[in-house]
């Protein structure tokens, strides 16, 4: 597994390692500002996700797999697929238990409606984030995690 | 005026290099050119895209269109070989069908709405509510993220689902980590 081809390709050019390691936090930062400015810019839980992925992505291409492994371990990949999607739920089945209609986000706030949307706003748009940047790392990791047998 | 005429002059750009594009994507039989064409395809649809003022469309297109999905495609390349097999079947139905698809296709847009119609079904139903009182429900300045994450707090929802159904559909083919130590230990033994 450790002498997979992309990693065995990458390790040799050096100008990809410099421009890589140079991008890859702007990227991530990118993500997020996307992710949390969703509200007041374009953007939203589904493109932040991808952009996270696409920067975790470049990462392995530019140190290799093993590196991508190490930081994000994929039993935590795999967990983090679930815990994007039960917190979309889990905002709905809160506005159920707070009297509201399943994903009413308004009574999320006891004393405003419009706080309420916000909070609930937020809140799924974390989860599909969540759900989106680890299903990309994840699919990753099934394609370049094989080696030719 | 004169930047529309110019915006429609870069369209007219894009979509004649997003044609040449795909011929080439068609005949070319480097699998590996391919997937780089496949690549630069989704860069000029995500510029398209931003021509149509939908920025998030088009950030998603660059980001797996031109990202994502080409490294996907170069990890499947690494897995099998990069040049095309030549085909065995017999390619003059397959024309046949293509042609005669793509014609239905175009005879089926001649009855849509005209691009950026205001008059057109879809901006006549529940749009306007959502542009009028979006501030005031909602209240937040972006009306595209009240209409995905509340008004349609369900559809998104089920996108979600969909999304984590690929994962896990796709886990099954492959296998999940988990799955592939408990053959690497069966092998040890």
């Amino acid at each position: 597994m450790s002498d997979t081809p992309i990693k065995m390709r990458v390790r040799e050019t050096v100008i990809l390692r410099v421009v890589g390691k140079a991008f890859v936090p702007f990227i991530l930062i990118f993500a997020l500002y996307v992710q949390f400015h969703g509200d007041y810019g374009p953007g939203g839980g589904f493109q932040a996700g991808v952009i996270f992925a696409a920067g975790l992505i470049l990462h392995a291409l530019t140190f290799g797999l093993d590196e991508l492994r190490r930081a994000i371990p994929p039993i935590v990949v795999e967990v983090g697929i679930a815990l994007g999607a039960l917190l979309y739920g889990g905002v709905g089945v809160v506005s159920m238990l707070k009297g509201g209609e399943f994903l009413h986000y308004g009574v999320l706030d006891h004393h405003d409606e419009v706080h309420g949307q916000h909070l609930g706003i937020l809140l799924v748009e974390l989860g599909v984030g969540i759900t989106v940047t680890f299903v990309m790392v994840a699919i990753f990791y099934m394609f370049a995690g094989r080696s030719r047998q | 005026m004169g930047e529309s005429v110019m915006g429609s002059l870069i369209e007219a750009i894009l979509f004649v290099f997003l044609i040449l594009l795909a011929l080439c994507i068609a005949r070319i039989r480097s699998l590996f050119a391919a997937a780089m064409l496949f690549g630069i395809f989704s860069l000029l649809a995500a510029g398209m895209m931003t021509l149509m003022d939908a920025v998030d469309v088009a950030f998603t297109e660059a980001a797996v269109g031109a990202g994502i999905s080409t490294v996907l495609f170069l990890s499947a390349l690494g897995l099998t070989s990069s040049e095309e097999l030549h085909p065995v079947h017999h390619r003059f139905m397959a024309k046949i069908v293509v042609i005669a698809t793509g014609l239905m296709l175009a005879y089926g847009t001649l009855d849509m709405p005209a691009y950026g119609d205001p008059e057109a079904p879809i901006h006549r139903h529940v749009a306007p509510h959502y542009l009028e009182e979006s501030a005031e429900e909602i209240g937040i300045p972006n009306v595209v993220t009240s209409v995905l994450a509340s008004y349609r707090g369900y559809d998104t929802f089920g996108e979600t689902t969909v999304v984590l159904t690929a994962a896990v559909g796709a886990m099954l083919l492959l296998g999940t980590s988990a799955a592939r130590r408990g053959e690497d230990g069966e092998d040890e033994r």
